[in-house]
């Protein structure tokens, strides 16, 4: 494993400050200026949709949703890197709105989705939003129970091995699935064979109300890695730019030596779900703490000061995405449901 | 034809798949150097090396979720569960995710997985080493469930199982596997699934059944014969899909229907043929429909008395035969 040291802790420097990135550094190899403003927008487009389809549920026309806001930087920078790499195949876990998005649908695709009309690209209206299979875009995601798509991503890799394919999975989930079994028995499996499989979980410190510390009686869900026999580390999950050079690192990586468990720390900054409410079991004021770590504030701020978009680029990409999601909210209202005759469509393959 | 035993027909099937398609491949416990407990996979690992004869960790949940992984990107997974009675840790993935995959993702992504399970008692398991499992992967669409009975169905079955593209549930009762022999023919063949085999003709009663309870059905047929009483034997060869086609026949013909199985009576796989049965051909039935299947206590135990007790032999469907043939 060529690149960094495990952390011991999150860089403390970014905690509560505005700017995750030293105002000093220079951008990180690979990445381009096009590239972060390309993101920019992708971020700002899936924080805008998701605060739309939080209202539409209290409209009562998006029945369930789990949101991803707080968690965009680890899910963007990570999907940066899987996309530089160009052979990376994705599975990620029901929070993952932005990284399904920002993979490339459309809004009205995810809007679609949500409302569970016809044309939702996973599953055409079978399953909650987003859930199902995006091959196009390389992504896998079967159900909500958690740490089911571990073994999965994990035979997924063996499988690309056994063909001779040089692919990487990254497969995504919370610090609740991390108690799951299967997650022990994806990890192990994946390190006995060496399988290029990237372990990213994403640590907001709540399986829905529990805490994590009555999940776990450790700090860092990265230091398991060891017990493995791989290496794991423990970033900033708020730092786009962070979490996109970690997971460049690990895919490399990956590829080489096999497993990486990358532990991005992140904050929720919704309810679990549009059913939830988490003022039953969360202080006052830390969401309102966390929010001044937003990601999209951070991303925002780094690229003014390294010069990349002014104020009124950013302005006017949350004013193009707020249009954006106006038209898409609109489609999808006025698109048609399933056909009911579709219900006995599938169950069978041929 | 050269007699083999359905353990010999299963590997023989394994061999013959995995020579014809590199993409085949089979994991689970003890499957290498060992050949499996039953020794399906014997010399295997020899033929085709370990990347395609995969020894596992003891971890079933694993074994299905890595197998099933291995299917959406294309590979012909047969994973070996060593015992029924250890499936349930793998449950969520077989039940939750491998059955709703092509329904829950609209069709997009095709599961070519058959995971073979050895099930079934009478021979002294007791509670965890006898376990009759096929109801609950019956109960669920988007698998199919095989449960072949003789050395000829099971590598025909087995083969067509591992070429089809959805998740398959194949069940071999381990008493058959050396208990029952059986002409297998040289070369290529395969069965279809989804449809059962008349096993024997008959006229006054028909008997509806499967795996290693479908040779004591043939038995107490042949028993009952003796007096009178002409008896014709379905097997079902696979539970799903159901072939309702030939149940229905074979009960419009007859007029009176027993259903055998190991499998604990209520809300088992006899229920359901008789609601089919019930709903389709009411007319035709002389008689009460009579089941004579595994009691609901949950598994056989593990003294020969109790053991006896529990299963449907050949001496109790002879017996409820010649009741329903006085009806």
């Amino acid at each position: 494993m060529p690149p960094r040291k495990p952390r011991a802790r999150v860089n403390a420097r970014n905690n509560g400050g505005a700017t995750v990135a030293e105002a000093d550094r220079a951008l990180p190899g690979g990445l381009t200026a096009d590239d972060l403003t390309d993101y920019y927008h992708r971020m700002v487009l899936c924080r805008t949709i998701d605060e739309r389809i939080w209202a539409l549920n209290r409209q009562g026309k998006v029945p369930i949703a789990a949101s991803s806001q707080g968690h965009e930087g680890a899910q963007l920078g990570s999907l940066l890197a899987a996309e530089k790499d160009g052979n990376c195949f994705l599975f990620p876990y029901y929070r993952d709105l932005a990284l399904k998005f920002a993979a490339g649908l459309t809004a009205e695709q995810v809007m679609r989705s949500f409302m569970g009309k016809a044309g939702d690209p996973y599953s055409n209206g079978r399953q909650f939003p987003l859930q199902g299979a995006d091959l196009p875009r390389n992504i896998i995601q079967i159900s909500n129970v958690v740490a089911a798509g571990l073994t999965q991503s994990v035979g997924y890799a063996m499988a690309c091995k056994m063909r001779g394919e040089a692919t990487v999975a990254l497969v995504y989930f919370g610090d609740g699935a991390s108690s799951q079994g299967e997650t022990h028995e994806a990890m192990n499996f994946a390190a006995v064979h060496r399988l290029p499989v990237i372990f990213i979980c994403e640590n907001n410190r709540y399986a829905i109300s529990v805490p994590q510390s009555k999940q776990m009686g450790i700090e860092e869900i990265a230091s398991r890695a060891a017990g493995y026999g791989f290496p794991g580390f423990t970033i900033d999950g708020m730092d786009f730019i962070g979490c996109y050079e970690a997971t460049r690192e690990a895919i490399n990586s990956s590829r080489a030596q096999g497993p990486v468990l990358l532990e991005m720390r992140v904050e929720r900054f919704m309810s679990h779900t549009t059913d939830d409410d988490d003022r039953r079991y969360r202080p006052e004021d830390e969401v309102e703490l966390a929010r001044l770590r937003d990601p999209l504030l951070t991303f925002g701020n780094l690229l003014l000061e390294h010069g990349i978009m002014t104020q009124q680029e950013l302005d006017e990409a949350a004013a193009s995405a707020l249009q954006s999601v106006d038209s898409a909210t609109d489609a999808a209202d006025d698109a048609s449901p399933p056909d009911v005759s579709t219900l006995h469509h599938m169950v069978y393959s041929g | 034809m050269a007699v083999k035993s359905v353990i010999e027909a299963v590997r023989e099937a394994l061999r013959e798949e995995m020579q014809r398609d590199p993409t085949v491949f089979v994991m689970g416990e003890d499957v290498g150097a060992r050949g499996g407990v039953f020794l399906a996979t014997q010399g295997l690992l020899e033929e085709f090396g370990e990347d395609r004869i995969i020894d596992t960790p003891l971890a079933e949940a694993s074994i299905v979720g890595i197998a099933l992984g291995a299917a959406f990107r294309g590979q012909r997974a047969v994973p070996e569960i060593q015992f029924s009675d250890f499936v349930w840790p793998s449950i969520n993935q077989l039940i939750g995710e491998a059955a709703r995959t092509c329904y829950g993702t609209n069709g997009a992504l095709q599961v070519p997985m058959t995971v073979r399970i050895p099930y079934g008692g009478g021979i002294r398991g007791g509670l965890f080493h006898s376990q009759n499992v096929e109801t609950h992967f019956f109960h669920t669409p988007g698998l199919k469930v095989v449960t072949p009975c003789t050395p000829y169905d099971a590598k025909g079955l087995l083969k067509s199982a591992i070429r089809d593209n959805n998740p398959v549930v194949f069940l071999e009762h381990k008493k058959t596997y050396r208990l029952v022999r059986g002409e297998v023919p040289e070369g290529e063949y395969t069965l279809p699934l989804g449809q059962a085999d008349i096993k024997r003709a008959g006229s006054n009663i028909s008997i509806v059944s499967y795996g290693l309870t479908l040779h004591y059905c043939l038995e107490a047929a042949q028993e009952v014969s003796g007096e009178g009483i002409d008896v014709e034997v379905v097997d079902l060869r696979t539970l799903s899909p159901l072939d309702k086609d030939t149940i229905l026949t074979s009960v419009r013909k007859t007029g009176k229907l027993l259903i055998a199985h190991e499998d604990n009576v209520t809300g088992g796989i006899g229920a359901e043929i008789a609601a089919l049965v019930a709903d389709e051909a009411f007319e035709y039935l002389d008689g009460p429909i009579v089941r004579v299947c595994g009691p609901d206590v949950p598994t056989m135990p593990f003294a020969q008395t109790l053991e006896d007790a529990y299963i449907p032999d050949t001496a109790k469907i002879a017996a409820a035969l010649r009741r329903l043939a006085a009806y």
